[in-house]
C-alpha cells in the first residue's frame, strides 16, 4: 500500500503552515526553474567559444564543459526565480512560473539553485580546469548577487551592467580549452554585452506597464519611451560595427562578414523604425524577435566558419 | 530489571483499529515525489557515468589540473 506518513504536526490538513506541507513540485517544475530557453542560448554561445579556441580538447571534456556551463546557467535561473518570486507574481509574463504559481516553494528553489551552482563549478574545476570553473562561479555570482539582488530593483542600468553575466559563456567555453582568456573571446563577450540593452529595452517598451506594476525600474518606466528609443539606437549603432569586428580583425571569414553586415544593417533599420514609431510597439516587438535571430546568426556563422576549417584536429582524442 | 523494560513485538505494533498518526499524501503529491525521485536518480547516475568516462579518457592525467 502506497501510504506515506509524516508527523501530524506537519499536516496541511490540520491548519499547519503550508510552507512545510509535502511538496507538489514535480521534475518538470524544477526544469522550468532552470530557464531552459535562456540555457540553450548560453550553451550555444559557450559552444562557439569552445570551438573557436585554439588547441585541442577531447570531445568528452568539451561536452563536460558545456554540461557544466548549462547547469551553472540553470542554477542562476533558479536563484533568480527564488529571489524575484515577488516580482514575478506581479508580472503577466512571469506569473505562471513555478514559485508564483504555487507549485514550488521558495526554499526548494533556493536549495536547488545552490546545489546546482556548487556542483557545476566543482565538476568543471575537477574535470576541465580551474580557470573555467572560476569564470563560471564569477558568472553565477554576478548574475545572482550583482544583477538580481542589487541592480535589477535599483537602477535603469540594470540590464546594461547585468548583461555581463549573459556575455561571459563564450569566454568560459574558450577557457575550457585553453585554460586562459585572450582577445577573441573578449570580442564575443562585447558583442553579447552590447546586444543585451537593445534586446531587453525593446521588450521593456511594450511590457513597461508590467515592469511598472512590479516596481522594476526599467528604462522606459523611469525615463519614458523617447529616451529608451534613442538609447536603443545608440547601442545598436555600437553593436553593428562590433558584430563585424571578428571578420575585420581576421578571426572569421567572408561569410561571417557578410552575415554580420547584413544583420547589423537590419538591427539599425529596426532601431530607426523604433525611434520613428509614434503609436504602438510593432517595431519594438520586431526588434525583440529579430535581435535573437541576429545573435544566433552571428554565432552560427562563426561556428560554421570554424567547422568548414575542420574540427578534426580541434577535438583531438 | 532489564527484561521488565522490554516490549514484546505485539506491544510495538500500532493498533489496527486506530488510524495512524500523520497525514496521507495525495495522489498529486505522490506523483510529484516519484518524478523528483526519478530525476534525482537519473542525475546522480549520469554524474557517476561522467566521472567514470572522464577518468578513462584522462587516464593517469586525471589528477593533473593545471591552472
Amino acid at each position: 500500500m502506497s501510504l506515506t506518513f509524516v508527523p501530524a504536526e506537519l499536516s496541511g490538513e490540520q491548519g499547519v503552515d503550508p510552507s512545510i506541507a509535502p511538496s507538489i513540485a514535480g521534475a518538470r517544475d524544477y526544469l522550468e526553474l532552470m530557464k531552459p530557453r535562456v540555457m540553450s542560448l548560453v550553451v550555444f554561445t559557450a559552444l562557439v567559444g569552445l570551438v573557436l579556441a585554439p588547441g585541442h580538447v577531447h570531445p568528452v571534456i568539451g561536452l563536460t564543459a558545456l554540461i557544466c556551463i548549462a547547469v551553472g546557467a540553470g542554477a542562476s535561473g533558479a536563484l533568480n526565480m527564488w529571489y524575484d518570486a515577488d516580482i514575478d507574481a506581479r508580472m503577466a509574463r512571469t506569473a505562471a512560473r513555478p514559485i508564483p504559481a504555487g507549485r514550488l516553494r521558495p526554499g526548494e528553489a533556493l536549495a536547488f539553485g545552490l546545489t546546482l551552482g556548487g556542483f557545476s563549478v566543482a565538476v568543471l574545476g575537477l574535470l576541465v580546469n580551474v580557470v573555467a570553473a572560476t569564470l563560471l562561479a564569477l558568472t553565477i555570482g554576478f548574475y545572482v548577487l550583482v544583477y538580481t539582488m542589487w541592480l535589477k530593483r535599483s537602477t535603469p542600468q540594470n540590464i546594461v551592467i547585468g548583461g555581463a553575466a549573459g556575455a561571459l559563456p563564450p569566454i568560459i567555453g574558450w577557457a575550457s580549452v585553453t585554460g586562459g582568456v585572450s582577445l577573441e573571446p573578449v570580442l564575443l563577450f562585447l558583442i553579447i554585452f552590447m546586444w543585451t540593452p537593445p534586446h531587453f529595452w525593446a521588450l521593456a517598451l511594450y511590457r513597461k506597464d508590467d515592469y511598472a506594476r512590479a516596481g522594476v525600474p526599467m528604462l522606459p518606466v523611469v525615463a519614458g519611451d523617447g529616451p529608451t528609443r534613442r538609447q536603443i539606437l545608440l547601442y545598436t549603432l555600437i553593436l553593428a560595427p562590433l558584430g563585424v569586428a571578428p571578420w575585420f580583425m581576421g578571426y572569421a571569414g567572408a561569410a561571417y562578414g557578410v552575415a554580420a553586415i547584413a544583420g547589423g544593417a537590419g538591427m539599425i533599420a529596426l532601431a530607426l523604425r523604433i525611434l520613428a514609431e509614434k503609436d504602438g510597439f510593432k517595431a519594438s516587438k520586431q526588434m525583440f524577435a529579430f535581435s535573437i535571430l541576429y545573435l544566433f546568426l552571428l554565432f552560427a556563422v562563426l561556428l560554421a566558419d570554424r567547422m568548414s576549417g575542420g574540427l578534426v584536429g580541434h577535438f583531438a582524442t | 530489571m532489564i527484561t521488565s523494560n522490554l516490549m514484546s513485538d505485539s506491544d510495538r505494533k500500532p493498533d489496527a483499529q486506530q488510524p495512524e498518526a500523520g497525514i496521507r499524501l495525495t495522489e498529486a503529491q505522490l506523483r510529484a515525489r516519484r518524478s523528483r525521485s526519478i530525476a534525482i536518480g537519473i542525475a546522480l547516475g549520469l554524474l557517476a557515468l561522467l566521472f567514470y568516462i572522464v577518468t578513462l579518457v584522462k587516464g593517469p592525467g586525471v589528477l593533473e589540473r593545471p591552472l
